[in-house]
């Protein structure tokens, strides 16, 4: 600790505070092992940060102000102007370059000693191998694909003869003034599949609203995005960041709604419905970003018990006063990730394939886009590859009970090319 | 839901403005208005100790754009600084924190304009700061702070009616307390969509009554399209006034009746058609136990209506003429004002936007009577309808926050927040996190303080508490840090400052009343009126 930065300064006396409390004791952390002389585990300790937005900003600030000394940080985004009423690290000047590499400059240029890794691109260009070498990963993403799929590969790996194989999994995520924080012990405490319910997806407003009895200006404005797009494809393909793309919806929905009389057509909610925006203020992301760092901080140091055996999970409402509910979120014994038990599947026996293989989309246990299926004995629906995609498509209009032969208690396998580590089992029963 | 304009006029089609885009995720919470109020406010911070605290709050306040912001703060930057703020680098030693840190500040958004003093390395003058700026709009400050310092900053308070923030953070604990400058009211509370939906399905008024009964007079006759896009609204009006003359009169309010109710209501359904169903009868059936009901008052809005004025600002504030124009309102009709916002349902659009437009109109005329009542009020005379109109709107969620001057007696809040505990101890919930706020507490003046000179202090204030196992290991805790911040639970308050200080200048939200004690330990917080 006490080497200099380089820049004259001493590095004892600089970072006096955060040191004073790691190597004194208090009454909650009797037990940890802290030691004078063995080597630090802040200069050890190796983390990785995925997300360079909202809440990777304040991660990495937080990070590096925390006394961590070898970050990494993969985000694939560049900047949006929309970005900087909240992510601190970007300027004006910085619109459209990359979010992992303008941050992790900044941070590095302004706290002398800490060595931050940029990757300009998706998780999923790493394999395991890359995944190794950290001892934390800590997430601030919006997509629940991402964090899905980092899940189910941090669980994967835990090997149990090899105790550095097992990575804490720490996981932020804002919307408004509420927020969650996470902490993740692959395999030994609920991963985040055992808790995607969290995440319902919405239900969509049904075609035949949007095509003849519209009533709201959501209704006008999906059918611009949905109906009216792709019967006049204005443009190769859509862009939902192009203010021309945009306009052109934005007009279309306003045509209609005034062909129905329902008010309330702006081009603010027409973006935010085409983009499902969420909306995202430098407050809260403080907060959660702030929450996430401090349990990296004591699962590093030991300086303080952390989340993760016992409570879990910690959720932020700033709506109404102040509330947080810090609890043990419980795992799943049919997880698809972390458990080995079927989950069990209300169907209707008289669907078709195709109606089973839809409604994975919206099911709140497995949101899956693009679902292959089959049973123990065959195949079912294929989507990859061609050929076999060819050969089992026409099973796709058959009945499941009478078409296909699937019985009460039978048991599926569904796969997806979003999670190709996992298998999602299901048990039937027929409603 | 939406607001329905009746005279359309087509709006000029033009995109975001470049500050409309800048801003585009937080006008989603607050609007135009929200962000007009932020860009007005003059907020000064007196900052102090390890300092991070305060900037990392306004940091979070200058993002989203406020107006000006006062950094007050004597101390020089030295090499500890480096290691918790990161609003400082190594250029910064020996120069004045305050200086730095706003400049550094600055740069988050050209927009904002920051002052700081001293203006030289010498003793800061608070009162002659305080008397020579403009008005500030809010004040934080952060502990440890003079005493003769918060005695000025409290006279400023009490003279303006400014609100004040005191913060205290210290190794993994904090606390925060606001002072409002009397009973604070919020009419734009933002409750959850579901919670407003106010149908009037037991009060209906005359045009709704005819509308509906229009619709159903041949309910059975209908053919299968026109009877699946019967609106819900209109479905249970038509059952309930059945229900109604087989019940001397009386709604189905009481849960029995409203299970009988609901199966009426589910058995009406069709299902020889094609669908096997109706839509819009499920809809209604699971509509009936949220708005069939009987009007009742929200404690929180019986709290403004029973408020006495207590003082001139509250007897001139045009939120206290229309509150008693509404009361006014509400003791005459049995009712308040009609929101008039109507849910998405099933049913022709045209259908939908005339039952859309008699909500609207229902409301735009109890909105009329309203204004008019408080125009008849002494100091009504000038009242803005548009003001009108937002408080009939919410009028059900309106919020008084600080409604009460109660004298804040600590030791009886101590006990029974001690008598709490053994409840909570025995189903396994959360302990009071009151001995965090007494052992921080009691270093607000000297942030070194060893444990048995915080256990001196918490026992000066409540006899015998430093005795308690958990105040003890509150005050081990808070000596521990030695008066240092953490990086990580300074960044977590300056959040949690900042969105309440957001949402006393908006006037949006529910801000706290009036501590948040936070334990960065077990990750939690606890609000408590102190």
């Amino acid at each position: 600790m006490a080497v200099d930065a380089g820049v004259g300064i001493n590095e004892a006396n600089r970072w006096r505070y955060l040191n004073h409390i790691r190597k004194t004791k208090g009454p909650f952390n009797e037990d940890a092992e802290i030691s004078e002389d063995g080597p630090d585990p802040l200069q050890q300790s190796k983390i990785l940060v995925i997300g360079a937005g909202g809440l990777g900003c304040e991660m990495l600030k937080n990070l590096a102000m925390s006394g961590f000394k070898d970050i990494h940080v993969i985000d694939m985004d560049t900047i949006d102007i929309s970005n900087l009423n909240r992510q601190f690290l970007f300027r004006q000047h910085d619109v459209g370059k990359s979010k992992a590499e303008v941050a992790s400059a900044f941070v590095m240029k302004r706290v002398k000693g800490v060595k931050i890794t940029p990757h300009n691109c998706k998780i999923q260009d790493f394999d395991e191998d890359f995944y190794k070498q950290f001892q934390i990963v800590i997430c601030g993403l919006d997509s629940i694909e991402a964090r899905r799929w980092i899940n189910a590969t941090l669980v994967n790996m835990v090997d149990d003869e090899d105790p550095d194989s097992l990575k804490p999994l720490i996981d932020g995520g804002t919307e408004g003034f509420k927020g969650q924080t996470r902490v993740v012990f692959p395999t030994i405490t609920p991963c985040i599949e055992c808790q995607l319910d969290l995440y319902a997806p919405r239900a969509a407003v049904p075609l035949c609203t949007l095509a003849t009895i519209p009533r709201q200006p959501e209704h006008c404005i999906e059918w611009a995005h949905i109906i009216a797009w792709d019967q006049e494809k204005p443009f190769p393909s859509l862009d939902k960041d192009d203010p021309e793309h945009i306009t052109w919806l934005y007009e279309k929905a306003l045509n209609r709604a005034q062909e129905f009389n329902i008010p309330g057509v702006t081009y603010s909610l027409t973006q935010g419905t085409v983009k499902n925006i969420i909306p995202a203020i430098a407050s809260t992301n403080a907060i959660i970003a702030g929450s996430c760092c401090l349990e990296a901080l004591k699962i590093a140091t030991q300086a303080a018990p952390s989340l993760g055996f016992n409570d879990n999970f910690m959720s932020y409402d700033g709506t109404e006063g102040v509330y947080t509910n810090t609890f043990k979120y419980e795992k799943k014994d049919d997880c698809a990730v972390c458990g080995s038990l079927a989950k069990p599947l209300k169907v209707d026996p008289n669907w078709t394939l195709r109606e089973l293989l839809e409604s994975f989309a919206t099911n709140a246990a497995a949101q899956l886009k693009k679902p292959s299926i089959r049973t123990e004995e065959k195949t079912l629906y294929m989507q990859f590859p061609p050929s076999l995609e060819e050969t089992t498509r026409p099973n796709l209009d058959k009945k499941l009970r009478d078409g296909l032969g699937l019985v009460e208690k039978q048991e599926i396998a569904v796969t997806d090319p979003a999670f190709p580590l996992l298998s999602f089992k299901f048990i039937l029963r027929f409603s | 839901m939406t607001e329905i304009v009746m005279t359309q006029t087509p709006p000029i089609l033009h995109g975001p403005s470049e500050k409309e885009k800048k801003y585009d995720r937080q006008l989603r919470l607050w609007a135009a208005s929200g962000q007009a109020a932020l860009e007005s406010a003059n907020i000064l911070l007196v900052n102090s100790g390890t300092g991070t605290v305060g900037i990392e709050t306004l940091k979070n306040l200058v993002l989203p754009g406020i107006g000006r912001f006062t950094i007050v703060d004597d101390a020089v930057v030295d090499e500890p600084d480096l290691g918790v703020n990161f609003f400082l680098d190594e250029s910064c030693l020996g120069k004045l924190r305050s200086q730095c840190c706003t400049q550094l500040l600055q740069e988050l958004n050209p927009e904002v304009k920051g002052d700081c003093y001293p203006k030289s390395k010498a003793a800061v003058d608070l009162n002659n700061i305080l008397t020579t700026s403009p008005t500030f709009t809010l004040i934080m400050y952060t502990m440890p702070i003079k005493p003769e310092d918060l005695a000025t900053l409290e006279a400023y308070g009490r003279q303006h009616c400014t609100p004040l923030v005191s913060i205290h953070t210290a190794g993994f604990y904090s606390y925060f307390r606001i002072s409002l400058p009397g009973a604070f009211p919020i009419v734009d509370t933002h409750p959850d969509a579901e919670k407003t939906v106010d149908l009037r399905l037991t009060q209906p008024w005359p045009e709704l009554v005819q509308f509906a009964e229009e619709m159903t007079q041949d309910i059975e006759s209908l053919d299968d399209h026109a009877h699946g896009h019967l609106p819900y609204v209109v479905i249970l009006l038509y059952y309930l006034g059945k229900w109604r003359d087989a019940h001397n009169g009386a709604n189905p309010t009481e849960y029995k009746a409203k299970v009988e109710f609901r199966k009426t209501v589910a058995d009406a359904a069709r299902t020889d058609n094609p669908e096997g169903g109706e839509e819009n009868f499920q809809e209604a059936v699971a509509a009936v136990n949220r708005s069939v009901k009987a009007q009742s008052l929200e404690p929180t809005l019986r709290e403004v209506f029973d408020h006495e004025l207590s003082n001139e600002a509250e007897l001139r504030s045009s939120f206290w003429v229309i509150a008693n124009a509404v009361k006014k309102f509400h003791d005459k009709h049995g009712a308040l004002p009609l929101p008039g916002s109507l849910p998405d349902m099933k049913a022709e659009s045209k259908v939908y936007v005339k039952l859309q437009s008699i909500y609207k109109a229902k409301a735009r005329k109890d909105v009329s009577e309203v204004l008019e009542t408080a125009r008849a009020m002494a100091g009504g005379e000038d009242v803005d309808p548009a003001e009108v109109e937002m408080f009939c709107k919410n009028a059900s969620f309106v919020k008084l926050v600080n409604a009460t001057t109660d004298g804040r007696d600590l030791s009886k809040i101590y006990d029974s927040e001690k008598a709490n505990d053994e409840l909570a101890e025995a189903v396994g919930m959360p302990l009071s996190l009151m001995p965090i706020y007494l052992a921080l507490s009691a270093t607000s003046h000297n942030a070194a303080a060893t444990i048995d000179e915080i256990k001196a202090e918490v026992s000066r204030r409540i006899p015998g508490a430093a005795d308690d196992m958990r105040v003890l290991q509150a005050a081990q805790e808070v000596a521990r840090a030695a008066g240092g911040e953490l990086h990580d639970l300074s960044a977590v308050i300056g959040g949690m400052v900042a969105q309440e200080v957001i949402k006393i200048i908006t006037k949006q939200y529910i801000p706290i009343d009036n501590t948040c004690i936070f334990d960065g330990i077990s990750s939690r917080c606890q609000a408590l009126r102190l």
